[in-house]
Formats: structure tokens, C-alpha cells, sequence
């Protein structure tokens, strides 16, 4: 059965869209990652349009991270001061990301930066998973391993200090600004909510407990995306409400079965398929870029400034 | 059904005017609006006919003249990305003709090309900023946008499409899913040795229609009003997700 959606202005089967909603829901149920690195990719691979495909998803990031945070809030996981913080550098990047991002479109390379973003971020972070988790099955032959109690980072000395109870921590608000920032440009420019920045950042940038990671990085991802949403449909029209509705259909009910399956599987070996799968997208996306193209020319309908 | 109408109808308009020196052609479609709603796929239309004696019939289709960019790739280390572009004002977003005969053989080029029937004769006006352009460059990328045109669906040329039957004819031409909205111009020619002695236009509309109208609309006409309704509905469904996979 064809749809056809209003703003990517395609038609397609409505069952592949619940599909790929499901199938990559089930992937961020198993590994407990939002799944807009994959998404995506693979709308773009199916033909929808690069920017519509990043501003629908990052509209279904919202809908997934409220569905996420609700958990963490209940189970008190979530530092709000901290998240609001990240939010404050997230709006202010997400904003900036959305400007540069009507501009990229305007001279025409938005599809060559959207490419080769995701193809640095899911060959870095794929090749660190693969590597890590290897790691770890490695070391877990051997036997464990020691962590210190309390490191010092170098954010420690930075002015604007703020003491952030959940987080146990009392430290400078420059860097999470940074890193809220910087990961609201790449929502902007990629349609990720930018967990896979933002998780690492917060344990080995900020020194934030891991319990209260994930929880704060879902809390911040809300506001950024829906952000991103707002100026995106502002600035390009690119939301597609149809897709995404569609999508986080399927992401909801792909997400609970991925989650019962992740407790039957080994941790770092469920870390190492992720990262092959990872991989295995940014491959795809290096052999478009680096082959020669069937056609040397392409058209677009011209955009008014 | 429509079909065996269409024949009845102008059957019966050619029985009452055998004769008829004013009009030579008389042509109808089987639909003069196209509404795109959700389950559109794209569309055929039936063009039907006829004409007063053995002769040709050309039928050019074309859509709404759209601004577009033209770009080609080069290789920059590495990777192909797009380097030049070039804009042309008016370019038809669809076109499609079908004859009765290859196009050769019912017209010569001067008739054809006054007529537009074939893409080799369409006219691309350039944007004033790439008026410099001439030559083999400006051929290169006056081909690519026929080749992509093409590759879409959104151009093509059906030779000996258009089937008579004694002096009815008819022919059908198709819209795909990426057929633009707009005002489009069905113009049916009727030619004898290569000559053009009666011609028919008629306006064909494409239009979202329903759903489809209503968000496409909010989003170029309200777009601050669509980009909060979206955020909306993603924390609603969001939250109905978390409450409703709680329970069970």
C-alpha cells in the first residue's frame, strides 16, 4: 500500500516506512541508543529527500526521547540542572545549525555536508565501539579491571562554577554549554538527537555519574529537537509530520521488543554488532561519495530566498 | 466505462456534423483535475478523439514552468561533490508527447520545433546571472535536465501511442507520483503531410487535495504554526507510547 507524503512530495509503501521505523526502534530498544544515526541514513538511502529527511527525524527524536526520559524521571535519573544547562548551549547551537543548514541548501551542498558528517561520526564512533567492546571480551577472559574513585578533569578550573547536586559535581558551566552546543549543530545538521557525543562527553568531559547520563542526555535531547523541529519548518520546510508519525509508529513498537531481546544477550557483544552495523551504513555512504556517479549532473528545483 | 462513453459521445458528434469544415479535431480527456491525496501513486489520463479523414495526431503535454538549478559533479580530492550550477527560469516540470507515428516521419523539424513536439525543442530561458554560458557547456546542461527529466518519469516521448480506430483515436498519458502541482496545457495537434491544420488545447489541473492540502499548506503558509503542531504531536505521542507500553 502506497502513502503519499505532503512534504518529502514521494510516494511510498507504507509498510517499508513502518518497517524501518520498527526495525531500527528494535535496534535502539537492544542497545539503548536513540537511532537517528541510523534513520537517518536510511531514509535517504529509500529516496527521501537529505533535508526532509533530517528535520522529520529530528521531529521523531522528540517523541522518542519523551517516550525515553519518562523511565529515567521516574527512577529519579535525570539532573535537571545539568540538562538545562546542556539545553541552554543545545538552543543556541541548534538554532545557529538550522541557519547554516538553509544556507548549505541554498548553494547546494547541504546533501555533500549531511554525507560526510554522518560518515566522520559513524566511522569514528563505529570504529570505537568495534575496538572497545573487543576490549572488553578481551579483558573479561582475563579477569577485571580497576577504575580510580574521583578524577580530576581539566574543566575543574574553569570560571563560572555551579554546583550541580544529581551529578555530585561542582564544576565550571562552560563546558557542558560547549557541549550542548555542539551537539544542537549537529542535530540541526544531521537529525540525531547526539547521544553518541553527548554520553561519552558527559562521563570523561564532565566526570558525570553514569547513572545519571543517559536520563539527563534524553532530557536534553527533547528541547534540542523540538527546536530543531521549529526552525527547521520555519527556515525550509522540510518537516514531513506524515513520515515521522509513521515512523515513530513503528520505532515504538520495534523499541519494546528490542528491549526484552537486549536482557537475553551478552553486553560487549551486543556493543561490537552495533558497531558493525554502524559501520557497515557509513560504508555505504563513503562508496557514494568516492564512485563515480551514474549521472554527473542533478536537478533541483530552485529554492527563493 | 469512460472509455466506451468517450467513443459513444464523439461518435455521435462526428454522425451529426460529417462535414464539418470549422473543426477538423474534436478531443476530450477522461479527467481535467488530478487531486493528489494520500494514497496518489500518480495517474493516467485517457485523451480521445476525432478527426475528419485520415491524418496524424500529436498530443504535447506540457506542466508548469518551474525555476531550476542544474548542477554537475566533479571529483574534488576524492569525492564527487557538486561543483558547477547553472539556473534556468523556466523550465517546463513535465512534459510528455505521444503521436500516432514517429515524429520524424508526420513533421519536419521547423514544424516540429515551432510546435515544441519532441524535448530536443524545448526552450530553457536562462537565469539572468548565467547568461555567459553558450555553446557545448550550455548543450551539456541542457541535455542533463532532459536525461534527469526522463530518469524521473517526468519527460518522455511516446511514439505510436496514439491508436485510431477508423476516425476515433485515443491515447493515455501518464503522471507520476512527482508530477508537481499546477496548471498544466494538454494540446492535441491534428497534421496532414506534415502540415498542421487543426489544433485543441485544453487546461488540466494537478492539485493536493484533503490531508495532504491541509499540511502542505500550514507548513509554506503558517510554517512557525506547523513547526510548534509537529513538536506537539511528538511529545503527545511520545508520552501515549511511554504510558501505553507501561501497562502491559
Amino acid at each position: 500500500m502506497q502513502i503519499y507524503f505532503p512534504i518529502a512530495e514521494i510516494s511510498l509503501n507504507i509498510f517499508l516506512v513502518l518497517g524501518m521505523g520498527g526495525g531500527v526502534g528494535f535496534l535502539s530498544g537492544l542497545f539503548g541508543v536513540g537511532g537517528g544515526f541510523l534513520m537517518t541514513p536510511l531514509l535517504i538511502f529509500i529516496g527521501v529527500p537529505p533535508a526532509v529527511a533530517v528535520a522529520t527525524e529530528a521531529n521523531q527524536i522528540v517523541a522518542a526521547s519523551v517516550s525515553g526520559v519518562i523511565a529515567h524521571w521516574r527512577r529519579n535519573n535525570v539532573d535537571i540542572k545539568m540538562g538545562l544547562i546542556l539545553v541552554v548551549g543545545g538552543f543556541v547551537g541548534s538554532t545557529a545549525g538550522s541557519f547554516l543548514f538553509k544556507l548549505l541548501r541554498e548553494i547546494g551542498q547541504i546533501d555533500l555536508v549531511i554525507s560526510l558528517s554522518f560518515v566522520l561520526f559513524l566511522g569514528v564512533v563505529g570504529s570505537l565501539m568495534v575496538v572497545e567492546s573487543v576490549r572488553l571480551i578481551m579483558r573479561s577472559r582475563k579477569g577485571g579491571y580497576r577504575k580510580k574513585a574521583h578524577q580530576h578533569y581539566w574543566a575543574h578550573g574553569l570560571p563560572f562554577k555551579m554546583r550541580f547536586h544529581k551529578s555530585k559535581l561542582y564544576i565550571s558551566v562552560i563546558p557542558p554549554l560547549l557541549v550542548g552546543f555542539f551537539v544542537g549543530v549537529l542535530a540541526a545538521i544531521m537529525g540525531v538527537g547526539g547521544g553518541f557525543i553527548m554520553i561519552p562527553a558527559m562521563i570523561y568531559l564532565l566526570g558525570m555519574p553514569t547513572s545519571v547520563v543517559v536520563g539527563t542526555s534524553l532530557f536534553q535531547i527533547i528541547f534540542v529537537t523540538a527546536n530543531v523541529t521549529f526552525f527547521h519548518s520555519i527556515n525550509t520546510q522540510t518537516v514531513d509530520v506524515v513520515l515521522a508519525v509513521l515512523l515513530l509508529a513503528g520505532a515504538v513498537i520495534g523499541a519494546q521488543f528490542g528491549a526484552r531481546v537486549s536482557g537475553m544477550l551478552r553486553g560487549e557483544q551486543l556493543r561490537a554488532l552495533l558497531g558493525v552495523i554502524v559501520l557497515a551504513v557509513c560504508a555505504k555512504l563513503v562508496v557514494d561519495l568516492v564512485f563515480e556517479p551514474s549521472d554527473l549532473f542533478s536537478i533541483g528545483r530552485a529554492i527563493a530566498e | 466505462m469512460i472509455r466506451a462513453f468517450a467513443f459513444l459521445l464523439v461518435a455521435g458528434l462526428t454522425a451529426a456534423a460529417p462535414h464539418a469544415l470549422a473543426q477538423s479535431l474534436v478531443a476530450d480527456m477522461s479527467e481535467s483535475s488530478i487531486s493528489i491525496t494520500s494514497n496518489f501513486t500518480g495517474k493516467e489520463i485517457l485523451l480521445f478523439g476525432a478527426v475528419d479523414g485520415p491524418s496524424d495526431v500529436v498530443v504535447v503535454v506540457q506542466g508548469p514552468r518551474e525555476e531550476l538549478v542544474v548542477r554537475r559533479k566533479a571529483k574534488i580530492s576524492g569525492i564527487w561533490m557538486n561543483r558547477r550550477s547553472v539556473t534556468f527560469q523556466s523550465v517546463p516540470a513535465y512534459y510528455a508527447v505521444a503521436s500516432s507515428r514517429p515524429l520524424e516521419d508526420i513533421a519536419p523539424g521547423t514544424v516540429r520545433a515551432q510546435y515544441r513536439m519532441g524535448g530536443a525543442f524545448l526552450d530553457f530561458a536562462l537565469a539572468a546571472d548565467t547568461r555567459h554560458l553558450a555553446g557545448e557547456e550550455l548543450l551539456q546542461f541542457r541535455e542533463a535536465i532532459l536525461r534527469n527529466k526522463r530518469r524521473e518519469s517526468l519527460y518522455f516521448e511516446a511514439e505510436n501511442s496514439v491508436l485510431f480506430r477508423e476516425r476515433l483515436f485515443r491515447t493515455s498519458i501518464v503522471f507520476p507520483a512527482s508530477a508537481p502541482e499546477g496548471d498544466y496545457t494538454v494540446t492535441t495537434y491534428l497534421l496532414r503531410n506534415g502540415v498542421v491544420v487543426d489544433e485543441q488545447s485544453t487546461p488540466l489541473q494537478i492539485r493536493k487535495a484533503g490531508i495532504e492540502r491541509t499540511i502542505f499548506d500550514l507548513a509554506n503558509q503558517r510554517p512557525a504554526l506547523y513547526g510548534i503542531i509537529a513538536v506537539l504531536i511528538a511529545l503527545a505521542s511520545g508520552w501515549l507510547a511511554a504510558a501505553l507500553f507501561r501497562r502491559t
